[in-house]
């Protein structure tokens, strides 16, 4: 910890004052509607802290820190990893963060080693506002929980120390969701030439040679299983949870595939993918949502394919480490507080994510921005990036619509399955097949 | 002072000497290897390993059909590069020993042949794949010569482009060790062969081949180490699409199955070993040196 100097200083208020100073200014923050500076006693000690994040690059952005130190006067250190380090440190290093931002199966997976603390709700000023999804499972009353490590299903715990997941929310929350997307498949139109509805086209002999699907076994399988449930070969219990025989067969027809030169390349990081569908390498694979962006940004034509089946969904978090404690743990809920309140969000959405409190993110876009990213409707002008850059031009609807019609049409959750290590050994063979 | 003690003393001296080599073996080789070897025993979960003493780790890896098929694959990528480096590298190598003739020209081309490896290898690596790519300078190249009508897949994402990325990256360990050594043959030796009346051939495979034979063998152990150790150049130059004994680690590592990926690492550093160890059976590198 990076504070020797805050908590010597913090030694001269007691600490009743400095929290209740905290609460009042955020309150008013809050309550004004604009969330900028913390003042007073507060401020004095809270820029001296240092809190260290680290997740994936999808939302470790420097933008974010430096937006932190402005509002907030705290510094933020982050460190983006790929999804495999990301898992090793939070389940080894508890003491190499402040604060992790990782993806709920990746929570499934690393909250039984204990390095993370469960959240109170009550010091959560937009809890009530935070999508359904993460709370109840359901995006409205209606809707149907979809396969996978649901993020509802592991985001809360009985109590702040925790273990075991609870069924239902609890008022202890294990991450505080800050961003999540619906994936599907890429396709370059200009090659294809045709329309693609469904996740079977994957393996259509008319694209042998130029397929791809990604070597993150725990995604890849999950994008696996949905062609092999469209194709009618498999009827899966739950493609999130498979059984060894399920597995089997997943991998059976993908090695066959794999044999008779369907893939061009497996591709394990984001700029593969770019790479590999900006070079017309491939033109039909798993892909991530800024990826396709970053291939349109090129000038080639990129679309991210709804397809009949559904969406594999995926959501991330931030979980607080287990050594977080006094003046660090309140800067801390102040920067989750801060994140819900809509900046964060906004800068998210404008880059074709989902905020976990859409409302306050509103408040940061434009109505034409909101529009098109949220509401699936025409661009009335171009739209930009959050770095200024021409993403759309005027008139452009989004690929899948809007946010219900994206959402509301996931079929499975990134997982964890009880039967990884089988499934991780199946995968390895499928690659060396 | 009696010649015991005094030769008691000299023994001290030795150890003493040899201390501090001892201790940084100790500490940066043997101590890590013998860290490997204990944890490869271990048990591990989804999150976390443990201490235990299994056998599994060990038990799937040598009875796997994936275990055999990559080290199959990985023996293929070594052969194959360690054949083009030994052609390529002894041909260079000869060529600047040889045929150039001044001491500040062979500096000179030296220098050359190494310019490439002024760069990281993995850009070298990666400038080979829109090069050599569907729509790449090569494919198009071709076709606009007329010579093929449709782009050659297998130029890339394919065993030929490991192959091709493995020489390029490690072809110079070839060529150094042996210009070093064909440097160290006395020319009257090459005069005295002509003089019996030796061809050309007979020159190269009696004198110069058995002479440059110590640095062939080394620039062969840089070859095996660095082509059964690697799993970047595979990953990237397969497309993904080839394992090898390198990657199988990678990905026990990334997975956090630590144990399984030391038990790996166990059994590779045996099989290296005992390659090295065939080799220099066949020539005894200290005694040629």
């Amino acid at each position: 910890m990076t504070t020797g100097k805050a908590t010597k200083k913090a030694g001269t208020f007691s600490r009743r004052t400095v929290l209740k100073g905290a609460a009042a200014a955020s309150g008013l923050a809050l309550g004004s509607g604009a969330v900028t500076g913390f003042p007073t006693i507060w401020a004095q000690n809270i820029k001296d802290v240092t809190l260290r994040q680290f997740g994936t690059g999808v939302s470790n952005l420097n933008e974010v820190a430096a937006k932190v130190k402005e509002d907030l006067g705290f510094t933020l250190e982050m460190t983006a990893l790929d999804s495999d380090s990301v898992t090793q440190r939070a389940a080894t290093q508890p003491n190499a963060f402040d604060i992790a931002d990782i993806e709920y199966w990746i929570c499934k997976k690393v909250w039984p080693a204990g390095n993370l603390q469960a959240m109170d709700v009550a010091k959560i000023k937009n809890y009530d506002k935070i999508v359904g999804i993460f709370k109840s499972g359901k995006l409205t009353p209606e809707s149907t929980i979809a396969q996978g490590t649901a993020p509802h299903s592991v985001g809360f715990v009985e109590g702040m120390d925790g273990t075991k997941f609870a069924k239902e929310e609890t008022g202890w929350m294990t991450l505080i969701p800050t961003i999540y997307n619906a994936d599907t498949l890429g396709i370059r139109p200009d090659l294809i030439g045709r329309p693609i509805e469904s996740w079977t086209e994957l393996l259509n002999p008319e694209f042998k040679g130029k397929a791809s699907i990604l070597d993150i076994s725990s995604i890849g399988i999950m994008d696996a299983a949905m062609v092999c449930e469209a194709l009618g070969e498999i009827q899966y219990g739950d493609k999130g949870n498979m059984t060894r025989e399920e597995i089997d067969k997943t991998m059976a027809i993908f090695t066959e595939a794999k044999q008779a030169g369907q893939f061009r390349a497996f591709w394990k990081s984001f700029d593969e993918s770019v790479n590999l569908m900006a070079s017309g390498e491939v033109v039909i694979q798993s892909m991530w949502s800024p990826a396709i962006t970053a291939v349109r940004s090129k000038g080639i034509p990129c679309v991210y394919q709804p397809l009949k089946e559904g969406y594999r969904s995926w959501g991330g978090g931030i979980g607080l480490s287990k050594n977080l404690k006094g003046l660090e743990l309140e800067a801390a809920y102040e920067y989750i507080n801060w994140y819900l309140s809509g900046w964060v969000g906004g800068f998210l959405m404008r880059q074709g994510y989902y905020s976990a409190v859409p409302e306050t993110s509103k408040n940061f876009m434009s109505a034409d921005e909101w529009g098109f990213w949220f509401e699936g409707k025409p661009a009335a002008s171009d739209i930009a990036n959050p770095q200024g850059q021409v993403m759309e031009k005027a008139g452009a609807v989004r690929d899948g619509g809007s946010f219900y019609e994206r959402m509301g049409r996931v079929a499975c959750w990134n997982a964890v399955m009880d039967e990884n290590q089988y499934m991780v050994r199946k995968w390895n063979e499928f690659i060396a097949a | 002072m009696s010649v015991k003690s005094l030769i008691g003393a000299a023994e001290r001296t030795s150890w003493l000497l040899v201390a501090p080599l001892v201790a940084i073996l100790a500490f940066f080789l043997l101590l890590p290897i013998a860290t490997i070897v204990m944890v490869s025993f271990w048990n591990y979960n989804e999150f976390t390993y443990f201490p235990d003493f299994v056998l599994d780790n060990y038990l799937y890896l040598l009875t796997s059909k994936v275990t055999l098929a990559t080290y199959l694959k990985t023996l293929k990528f070594m052969v194959l590069t360690w054949l083009f480096c030994t052609a390529i590298g002894f041909t260079v190598a000869y060529f600047l020993a040889f045929h150039v003739r001044t001491l500040g020209m062979q500096i000179a081309l030296f220098l050359v042949c190494t310019i490439p490896f002024w760069t990281s290898n993995i850009i070298r690596m990666i400038s080979w794949i829109p090069f050599l790519g569907r729509n790449g300078l090569a494919n198009s190249a071709l076709i606009d010569l007329g010579i093929i009508d449709q782009p050659l897949d297998w130029l890339l994402f394919s065993d030929f482009a490991v192959v091709l990325a493995f020489v390029h990256l490690y072809v110079l360990f070839m060529v150094v060790p042996v210009f070093n050594t064909m440097m160290r043959i006395d020319k009257s030796l090459i005069e005295a062969a002509r003089d019996a009346g030796a061809s050309g051939l007979q020159v190269l495979t009696n004198v110069v081949i058995p002479l440059s034979k110590p640095g062939i063998m080394i620039g062969s152990i840089f070859i095996v180490t660095l082509v059964m150790g690697d799993f970047i150049t595979v990953r990237f130059m397969s497309g993904g699409q080839s394992a090898s004994v390198g990657r199988v680690i990678s990905n026990e590592i990334a997975l956090l199955q630590y144990p399984a990926a030391a038990a790996s690492a166990v059994v590779l550093l045996a099989t290296v070993l005992l390659m090295i160890a065939v080799m220099l059976r066949f020539v005894d590198v200290r005694k040629e040196l």
